[in-house]
C-alpha cells in the first residue's frame, strides 16, 4: 500500500477512476441537455440508461455482437424508451415528470424480467469481454493522466469530442438555434415556422441514444456483465449535472466532471487506509450534488418552459 | 372515448384494470415464453386463495404501499413532487429500530407507539431539508429527492454496520428488537399486524382532511393553480407547499417505522423492495385520491404478493410484476392524462412559484 503511494500509482488510479466514471455520465447528461434546453425534462432518463445496459448485454452476448453492436444495441434501446416518452409527453400531452416515473419503473421491471427470462431465472453472472483500449503513443505514458486521458476506449474519446460538439451545435447551428427557441418560448418558435414537435421529437429521440449508449458503456467498457438495477441512480445524477452545469455544454461536462472525481474518491480512501465509514464516502457525491445545486440558488436558470406541458 | 362519459370515473379506471390484467398480463406472459394460465393460479392462489395468503401475504404487503401511496398522493396534490418517499421511509425505519432499541426503552409496552411516532417524525424531517433547500435555495424537488434516497440507503448501510449493528458485529444488520417493541398481531393465526389499522386510519384522516379542512383546501389549491391561490386565496403557497411536503415525509417514515415494527424487527439494508417508488405507481392509480390510494394500494400488495407465490409455483420470475404495474400506469396516464382540480396540467417541477416574489 504504501509503494503504491510512493510510485504515485494512487493518483493514476484515481485518474483513470474519474475518466471512467465520467464517460457515461457526460453521455446522459449532454443528451438530457439538449431536451431541456428544448423545454422538456426526461426523469424517466434513469430508465433510458438501465434499458441501454441491458441491450448492450443482448447485442454483445445473445446476438453474438461483441462491443460493437453491443453499443448500437444499447443505442437503440434508449430510443425505444425515449420513443415511449415522447408518444406519451408529445403525443398525447401526458405530464413530463408522471411519464418519465412510470417509464424508470418500466424498465426496471422489463429489463430484470427479460434477463432472467433470456439467461436464467437466477441470473448466473455472465462476463462479456470489455471493449479494447486505443491507446495514443507517447501521450498515453505521460504522469498520472496518460493511462486516464490516452489509453480508453474509443467511446470515451467520442463523449469527450460531443461536449464541444454540443456546444457549437447549440450555439452556431441553424437546429441548434431553434431548439433554444423552442425551450424558451414554443408559441413564438411555431409562429416563426420552427417545427416544434419535429425538433423535440428529434431531441428526444438522440437524447434517448446518448442515454442508452451511457448504459451500454457500464456493461461493455465498465463492469463486463449486467446487474439487474445497475444504472444505480445515475439517471437522476446526471440530471443533477445539467442543473449544476447551468444548462450549458460546457458547464455540464465539468459538472460531469466534479461528480466523478468525488465518486473516485472512494479508491483513493481506499489505498491510504483512511478510517472514513466507506458508506459516507459513497454518499459524498450525491451531498456534493445537493450542496453545489443549493449554492448556485436561483442563479441558474432553467428553459422558461421546462417541464410544462403545451 | 366519448362514449365512456357516463360511467364513473373510478369505475371506468376500475374496468381498465381488469381488462389489463385479464388480457394483458397473460399476453405478457405468453410473449416472455410461459404458460398463462398456471402462472395466473399461482399469482391469485399466493394473493387471495386462503385466508393466510390475504391476511399474511396481501394485507401485509399492502400496508406500506398504502402509507407510500398516501404519501405521494398528498404532495404531488400540493404540487410538491416528492419522489423521495423511498429515502424517507428509510430513515424513519432506522430511527424506529434505534429508538426500539434503547434500553429504557426496549421493554416498555408504550415502545411501538414511540417507535412510530419517532419514525414519522425521521420522515417528516428528511423530506423537510428537500422543502427547505426547494423554499430558500429553488432547487427542483425531484432532484433533491432522489438525491436524498440514495444518502438514505447509505446511511442504513452505514449504521448496520456501526452504530447499530449487532453486538456479534458479524452481519449487517441491527439486533432483533424485543417481543414488547414490536406491533401486536391482530388476527391469530396470521402475521396481519396493527400497522394495517394504522395506514388505513392514516387514509382517512388524509382523505378527510384534504376534502373537507381549511388546509386541504389550501393544500389543493396551491397544487391545481398555484398563481391563483396566491392572488385570489391569498394563500402562501410556499408554505402550503413545505407543510404537505414535510406530511407526506412524516407518512413515508411511518411506513418504515411500520414495517421494521411489525414485519422485519429489525433493521438491515434491503429492508424496501422500492416500496417508496411503488406509491408512486399507487397514488398514480388513484389519481393521487387518499381513499382512492387504498384500494391501489391492496390491488398492488396483491399483486406483489401473488408474485412470489408465481416464481415459486410456476417459475415466472417475481419482477414482471413491477412491468405489469408501470404498464397499468403508462395506460392511464395516456388514456387519462392527469390534470389539476382547474383543468390544467399539473404545476411544472420547478419551484419558481415558490413565494419568491
Amino acid at each position: 500500500m504504501t509503494d503504491q503511494i510512493a510510485n504515485g500509482t494512487v493518483a493514476t488510479a484515481f485518474a483513470e477512476a474519474t475518466v471512467r466514471t465520467a464517460t457515461p455520465l457526460i453521455l446522459a447528461s449532454t443528451g438530457e441537455l439538449l431536451i431541456e434546453r428544448a423545454g422538456l425534462i426526461n426523469i424517466g432518463l434513469e430508465g433510458v440508461i438501465l434499458s441501454g445496459a441491458f441491450g448492450a448485454l443482448v447485442g454483445a452476448t445473445h446476438w453474438g455482437g461483441g462491443s460493437a453492436l453491443g453499443l448500437a444495441v444499447s443505442g437503440g434501446a434508449g430510443m425505444l424508451i425515449a420513443l415511449l416518452f415522447a408518444a406519451a409527453t408529445l403525443g398525447m400531452g401526458s405530464d413530463q415528470i408522471i411519464t418519465g416515473t412510470a417509464i424508470t419503473l418500466l424498465a426496471l421491471g422489463g429489463t430484470g424480467t427479460l434477463y432472467r427470462t433470456l439467461y436464467g431465472a437466477t441470473g448466473s453472472s455472465l462476463a462479456i469481454d470489455t471493449a479494447g483500449r486505443l491507446t495514443i503513443p507517447i501521450l498515453s505514458r505521460l504522469p498520472v493522466v496518460g493511462v486516464a486521458f490516452f489509453a480508453q476506449p474509443l467511446i470515451t474519446y467520442l463523449a469527450f469530442l460531443l461536449i464541444p460538439a454540443t456546444w457549437w451545435f447549440l450555439e452556431y447551428t441553424h437546429a441548434g438555434l431553434a431548439l433554444r427557441a423552442i425551450g424558451e418560448n414554443p408559441t413564438a418558435a411555431l409562429t416563426a415556422g420552427v417545427p416544434v414537435l419535429r425538433i423535440r421529437l428529434v431531441a428526444t429521440l438522440v437524447a434517448g441514444a446518448l442515454g442508452g449508449v451511457a448504459g451500454g458503456v457500464l456493461v461493455l467498457s465498465q463492469a463486463g456483465t449486467f446487474v439487474e438495477g445497475m444504472s444505480a441512480g445515475r439517471g437522476f445524477i446526471a440530471i443533477a449535472i445539467v442543473v449544476l452545469g447551468r444548462w450549458h455544454p460546457l458547464g455540464v461536462g465539468l459538472a460531469a466532471f466534479l461528480f466523478a472525481a468525488t465518486t473516485s474518491l472512494q479508491y483513493v480512501a481506499q489505498a491510504l487506509g483512511l478510517a472514513v465509514p466507506y458508506q459516507l464516502i459513497l454518499a459524498l457525491p450525491y451531498l456534493l450534488t445537493l450542496a453545489a445545486l443549493a449554492g448556485l440558488g436561483g442563479r441558474a436558470t432553467p428553459p422558461a418552459t421546462l417541464a410544462r406541458v403545451e | 372515448m366519448r362514449w365512456l362519459a357516463p360511467i364513473p370515473a373510478p369505475l371506468r379506471r376500475a374496468a381498465y384494470v381488469v381488462a389489463i390484467l385479464s388480457i394483458g398480463v397473460p399476453l405478457l406472459l405468453r410473449v416472455l415464453g410461459f404458460e398463462a394460465l398456471p402462472a395466473a393460479a399461482a399469482l391469485l392462489r399466493g394473493s387471495l386463495g386462503s385466508g393466510y395468503a390475504i391476511t399474511s401475504a396481501t394485507l401485509v404487503r399492502a400496508t406500506p404501499l398504502i402509507l407510500t401511496g398516501l404519501s405521494v398522493a398528498i404532495a404531488f396534490r400540493a404540487g410538491v413532487f416528492n419522489i423521495g418517499a423511498e429515502g424517507q421511509l428509510l430513515t424513519g425505519a432506522a430511527a424506529a429500530v434505534a429508538v426500539s432499541l434503547l434500553p429504557g426503552l426496549s421493554h416498555s409496552h408504550w415502545n411501538p407507539v414511540i417507535a412510530l411516532a419517532v419514525g414519522a417524525s425521521a420522515g417528516g424531517l428528511w423530506a423537510g431539508i428537500a422543502a427547505f433547500l426547494r423554499v430558500r435555495f429553488h432547487v427542483l424537488e425531484v432532484i433533491s429527492t432522489i438525491l436524498l434516497n440514495f444518502v438514505a440507503l447509505y446511511l442504513v448501510g452505514y449504521v448496520v454496520r456501526g452504530p447499530l449493528q449487532e453486538p456479534l458485529h458479524i452481519y449487517p444488520q441491527s439486533s432483533t428488537i424485543e417481543a414488547a417493541a414490536r406491533l401486536p398481531r391482530i388476527l391469530p393465526g396470521s402475521r396481519l399486524h396493527a400497522g394495517f389499522l394504522v395506514a388505513i386510519v392514516v387514509a382517512m384522516a388524509a382523505w378527510w382532511t384534504v376534502r373537507f379542512t381549511a388546509a386541504g383546501f389550501r393544500l389543493r389549491a396551491s397544487g391545481a393553480n398555484p398563481e391563483a391561490a396566491r392572488i385570489a386565496g391569498e394563500i402562501d403557497v410556499a408554505r402550503a407547499g413545505a407543510s404537505a411536503f414535510v406530511v407526506s415525509g412524516a407518512i413515508a417514515g411511518l411506513a418504515g417505522a411500520i414495517e421494521v415494527t411489525g414485519v422485519t424487527f429489525a433493521l438491515y439494508e434491503n429492508i424496501s423492495p422500492g416500496y417508496g417508488y411503488t406509491g408512486i405507481a399507487v397514488a398514480l392509480l388513484a389519481r393521487l385520491d387518499a381513499a382512492g390510494v387504498v384500494a391501489s394500494g391492496l390491488l398492488f400488495g396483491a399483486l406483489e404478493a401473488g408474485a412470489s407465490a408465481m416464481q415459486r409455483d410456476a417459475g415466472v420470475p417475481s419482477v414482471v410484476v413491477s412491468m405489469i404495474e408501470a404498464v397499468i400506469i403508462l395506460g392511464l396516464i395516456v388514456a387519462w392524462p392527469l390534470q389539476g382540480s382547474a383543468g390544467r396540467p399539473l404545476p411544472a417541477a420547478e419551484p419558481t412559484h415558490s413565494g419568491q416574489q
